[in-house]
């Protein structure tokens, strides 16, 4: 069974479909690309599929069990995570402490618990510490470990969020453009850090606009135009696909 | 989080510890006292403004409430004053609960107009129940009594608050650098990421705004038991202000920064002594001067100015 299921999933912002109709299906471990041209609502639906909004119409299954109209805190419990297009980190807290807030629900986050530090509390967290600090070289910011977020420049926020949204141990992990901004060598790191997660058992879905990083890592692509379902396949399935080639003609994909 | 927990600890250990000794009289004593309780309270609005990002201009009604239950239920029932303390803070913790939820969906100017609103509800209560508290007149307290010892004395306050803080000060730091505390921080920093990670941002504003209320409330006991006497000005939006500003002055977002904005502030109105009624124009002052030029407030300013400083030298 698949580990994601979404069925015409449709969202409205003041009678204009910003997702319209949309089914598609996720394996588990595999790498599945969203793309569209800008404002096809390919971050609409990943705000739909992490509860960030609630869909107008449309059920969708994870991991299992029906997870309609359940808020984000409630799909993180499920096992799903994300990063965003225009960051969310908490510019207020230290680079290692955001990265320690993505592994909130494997710990005793308990205010009494916190408050008298508690010995296995206490240990439990020097543990998630170095374990942060193991994803921050993982992602490639190990050189600000002990640097505060509000001192670390786009690239490296970009990637701490995916270090915070990992230490969540996520089974699915959705991607909102994270080589956006990024330079060519920061990209091919990216790069080579997705494809090492579904091995790792967390399964991907991907919003890029970088088509040959697309094309290189997905197993399978969505397309979108104006928030409707285009056409859905392999890669190379995609490349071949007359309405893709129409609704891309000129962009080289 | 510059200094290590247990020097920053053991500093505010021996700062309290000599203190009695070097002071010169009682009236010295007294405002120290003060000094303390207004620190734990303030301390605990941090958490609530500075850590969370969540403002509250009404906790001084739950000031009102603690000093309140403990002047009415001592003083005309007869309670135990352990009791009547531990009635206030569930009374306090009761009504944020009830309030919390709604309140705290609010953001911004909203949540700061609803606990305004608050707090002004209870100070008119407490003002216009006269036959309960004795009206604007305030109502006298009889000493604080536990398993038949009395704390009457200055130098007994002044042991009894300093370890209030002490303990304050250490449950707040392991707080803050705990996951519960570090979800706190992730509200303010970021509310959706947040809740991406799992956290359920509306149960952590109750929770820590109900703790905020309840170590308020215990403080408004204290409070009316080492005066021996409660007035509604205690509860007044203007001690809301007050406590918020000292909040802002030391720091959001910064334990000692709190110690520090209670002691100036605290110690503003004996300097000013000679100004009468030129105090509050002060503090506005003051807060307005803060937030121009240190707009961080004291401690993580220079904490920064520190840092960078540290990091040229590097
Ligand atoms: N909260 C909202 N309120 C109103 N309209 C919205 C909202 N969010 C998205 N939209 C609209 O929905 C459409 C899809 O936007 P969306 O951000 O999902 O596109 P996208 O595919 O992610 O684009 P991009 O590649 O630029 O990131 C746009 O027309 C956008 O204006
Ligand atoms: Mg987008």
């Amino acid at each position: 069974m698949s580990l994601l299921a979404v069925s015409h999933l449709t969202r409205e912002f003041g009678g204009v479909k910003a997702v319209d109709d949309v089914s598609f299906q996720i394996e588990a471990g595999t790498i599945h690309a969203v793309i569209g041209p800008n404002g096809a609502g390919k971050t609409t639906l990943f705000n739909l599929i992490t509860g960030v909004y609630t869909p107008s119409s449309g059920t969708m299954r994870f991991a299992g069990t029906e997870a309609n109209h359940q808020p984000p805190e409630r799909l993180a419990r499920l096992g799903m995570s994300r990063t965003f297009q225009n960051l969310q980190i908490c510019m207020n807290m230290s680079a290692i402490a955001n990265v320690m807030v993505g592994a909130h629900l494997r710990l005793n986050h308990g205010l009494f618990a916190g408050m008298f530090h508690l010995p296995t509390l206490r240990r439990a967290d020097r543990a998630c510490r170095e374990e942060a600090a193991e994803l921050m070289r993982f992602v490639g910011v190990g050189a600000y470990i002990d640097a505060h977020a509000s001192e670390m420049p786009y690239g490296a926020l970009k990637r701490l969020e995916i270090a915070r949204s990992l230490a969540a141990k996520p089974k699915l992990l959705l991607l909102d453009e994270p080589a956006a901004g990024l330079n060519d060598s920061e990209t091919h790191e990216v790069d080579a850090l997705i494809q090492k997660l579904p091995p790792a058992g967390v399964t991907v879905v991907l919003v890029e606009h970088d088509m040959k990083l697309v094309m290189n890592i997905s197993d399978r692509i969505l397309v979108l135009n104006y928030g409707r379902r285009l056409a859905e396949g392999t890669p190379r399935e995609i490349r071949e696909n007359p309405d893709v080639i129409a609704a891309y003609l000129g962009t080289g994909g | 989080m510059a200094l290590p927990r247990s020097f920053g600890l053991g500093a505010l250990l021996v700062v309290l510890a000599v203190l009695p000794a070097i002071l010169p009289n009682d009236f010295y004593l007294d405002v120290a006292i003060r000094m303390a309780i207004n620190a734990v309270v303030v301390i605990g609005l941090n958490l609530l403004i500075g850590y969370t990002g969540q403002i509250s201009l009404g906790h001084a009604g739950f000031l009102g409430i603690g000093a309140y239950a403990s002047a009415i239920l001592t003083a005309n029932y007869g309670w135990p004053s352990a009791a009547a303390m531990l009635a206030g803070a569930i009374g306090s913790g009761g009504l944020a609960l009830l309030v919390a939820r709604p309140i705290l969906r609010l953001k911004g100017h909203y949540l700061a107009m609803a606990t305004l609103g608050l707090g002004i509800i209870i100070s008119i209560v407490l003002v216009n129940e006269v036959a309960l508290t004795g009206g604007p007149d305030g109502m006298s307290v009889p000493n604080f009594s536990l398993f038949g010892f009395e704390i009457a004395s200055e130098q007994a306050w002044y042991w009894v608050v300093a370890v209030l803080l002490l303990g304050t000060t250490w449950l707040a730091l392991n707080l803050i650098d705990s996951p519960a505390g570090r979800a706190l921080q992730a509200i303010h920093g970021s509310e959706i990421a947040a809740r991406v990670a799992g956290i359920d941002t509306t149960a952590a504003k109750v929770r820590i705004f109900v703790l905020s209320a309840v170590l308020t409330s215990i403080m408004g006991s204290v409070t009316a038991h080492y005066l021996a006497f409660v007035t509604p000005t205690l509860s007044d939006f203007f001690h809301s202000i007050a406590l918020v500003t000292m909040v802002v002055i030391g720091g959001m977002a910064s334990i000692y920064g709190s110690l520090l904005g209670a002691v100036l502030l605290t110690a503003l109105p004996q300097v000013l002594a000679g100004l009468e009624g030129g105090e509050t124009v002060v503090f506005g002052l003051i807060l307005i001067v803060t937030m121009i030029f240190l707009p961080r407030g004291l401690v993580p300013s220079l904490a920064l100015r520190r840092l960078a400083l540290r990091r040229r030298r590097a």
